[in-house]
């Protein structure tokens, strides 16, 4: 039995009871149907803040972060005045705002393999805002072994892709991509960033698609992969097919139940911010900052040369991560050397790849040249 | 000439370029003939024994050529050939 309308809720869906694809009983449909989304950031935002405006009647925001000011060029379900709170709250009030109608369910927790099951299994849909591979393998796997559909999106500066992975009647996100690439193989690290506004497009076709499958309206993209890029302004679709090889949603899958995902994936999904080499190879920013003072170090900046608009250091010398491999012969072995980048991450690759090339006395920069803007020069911005 | 679309995240090996015109009469002369053109480009297609990494997929049209013949799917002239990469999605940087 579906749930009635009330009298306000009637009023406030009265565009959606025009359509006659949702109608009232679509509506009560919605009313009833529960939607979980993974993230409550760029791709999370539009998302819920549609969902809840068309009254899916209970939504679970699945976030452990808390709202920065950098967030607020895409994150447009946050605001100023909820920069320092947690997401998931920021976003609750939001979105009962919107519509009190709805029931908001938060878990201010990481999606991890010990949580998810328990999280997912009461809701109907599924929804991948996230923004790491950990948790995209995870998020599909769950959906797999729970039998529900999984929402897709995914996002890069100025392309998104977009997809209804449902291994019950199509192809799952490992029948697409079995497994992640080597973390070295990420171009995302060095160069990513992404246009404000793409999340939204992206999410909102996101949104798009799980009222379809709720409703069971229309031509949802199972099967079907969209890829978008907004310079181009192109939608392209390519067709997906069941892999029989799936190790979760093939006929002879293996993998039965939730792996480690940080291992499969080489990469940590969580406390991604500061790059560490370890103890041995870092050197912090108030050692560096004595260090200059008396010896010298030849500082290498291994981020993009449009980032260095934002702050750079003195007499470093820049050389991009991407191309350090084959400008090796710029440095010399012989020489103290500390690698910076934002926060720590491009640099300790550049670290791994300068000691297998035979580098000894090379540090990593803790924290990069954000730490350092923090700490030691304050006059530098935060980016 | 086929056509082979470059993503936005490995634009960066090939000089910026979204489009390549390649040269050959199937996806393997293809590749080839794209990594001649743009060196760099081929540890991120190819692993270090040769072969196609898993997460490489291209389509030909619609289709994965994992679902066509593979590396030897014929290719015509001016057939636009995807290269689709696995992005993690977000606007982390490090």
């Amino acid at each position: 039995m579906l749930p009635e309308l009330s009298r306000d809720e009637i009023l406030r869906y009265s565009r959606h009871l025009l359509i006659p694809e949702v109608g009232l009983e679509g509506q009560r449909k919605l009313k009833n149907s529960s939607a979980l989304i993974i993230g409550t950031g760029g791709l999370g935002s539009p998302v819920s803040l549609y969902l809840a405006a068309a009254g899916i009647g209970r939504i679970g925001l699945v976030d452990y972060d808390v709202v920065d000011s950098s967030n607020l060029q895409r994150q447009v379900i946050h605001g100023t005045s909820t920069v320092g709170k947690l997401k998931v709250e920021s976003a609750r009030a939001k979105l009962l705002d919107l519509n009190p109608e709805i029931q908001i369910d938060v878990y201010n927790e990481p999606y991890t393999s010990e949580n998810a099951l328990r999280i997912a299994k009461d809701y109907d849909i599924i929804l991948d805002g996230t923004d790491n591979f950990p948790t995209r393998y995870l998020t599909n796997d769950v959906a797999v072994f729970l039998g529900k559909p999984n929402v897709y999106a995914s996002i890069y500066r100025f392309d998104g892709q977009v997809s209804v992975f449902y291994a019950k009647e199509g192809p799952c996100y490992r029948c697409l991509f079995p497994e992640p690439p080597p973390p070295g193989l990420v171009p995302s690290c060095a160069e990513g960033g992404v246009l404000g506004v793409l999340p939204g497009t992206i999410g909102t076709l996101q949104a798009t698609e799980a009222l379809k499958v709720l409703l069971g309206i229309g031509e949802p993209l199972i099967g079907k992969l969209l890829l978008y890029n907004a310079l181009d302004m192109s939608f392209d679709f390519v067709k997906l097919k069941k892999n029989p090889k799936c190790r979760v949603c093939g006929p002879n899958a293996d993998i039965k139940e939730l792996i480690d995902y940080e291992a499969f994936c080489g990469v940590p999904s969580h406390d991604h911010e500061e790059g560490s080499a370890g103890e041995s190879w870092d050197i912090t920013v108030q050692e560096l900052a004595e260090r200059v003072k008396t010896n010298h170090l030849k500082l290498v900046d291994v981020r993009e040369p449009h980032e260095l608009e934002i702050s750079r250091l003195p007499n470093a010398t820049n050389i991009p991560l991407g191309q350090l491999a084959a400008r090796l012969s710029e440095l010399d072995s012989a020489e103290d050397m500390v690698l910076f980048c934002k926060s720590g991450a491009r640099s300790t690759r550049a670290l791994e790849l300068l000691t297998s090339a035979g580098f000894k006395k090379v540090k990593n920069l803790k924290g990069g040249i954000n730490a350092w803007a923090r700490e030691v020069d304050t006059s530098l911005p935060i980016y | 000439m086929p056509v082979l679309r470059i993503p936005t995240p490995l634009r960066a090996y090939t000089n910026g370029q979204s489009e390549v015109n390649v040269n050959g009469s199937n996806i393997s002369d293809a590749l080839t003939d794209l990594t001649t053109q743009y060196p760099s480009l081929r540890p991120h297609l190819f692993n270090e024994g040769g072969d196609l990494r898993p997460f490489v997929n291209l389509f030909v049209g619609e289709n994965n050529i994992k679902d066509l013949q593979g590396v030897d799917t014929p290719i015509k002239d001016g057939e636009k050939i995807m290269l689709i990469p696995s992005i993690a999605g977000g606007a982390h940087v490090a």
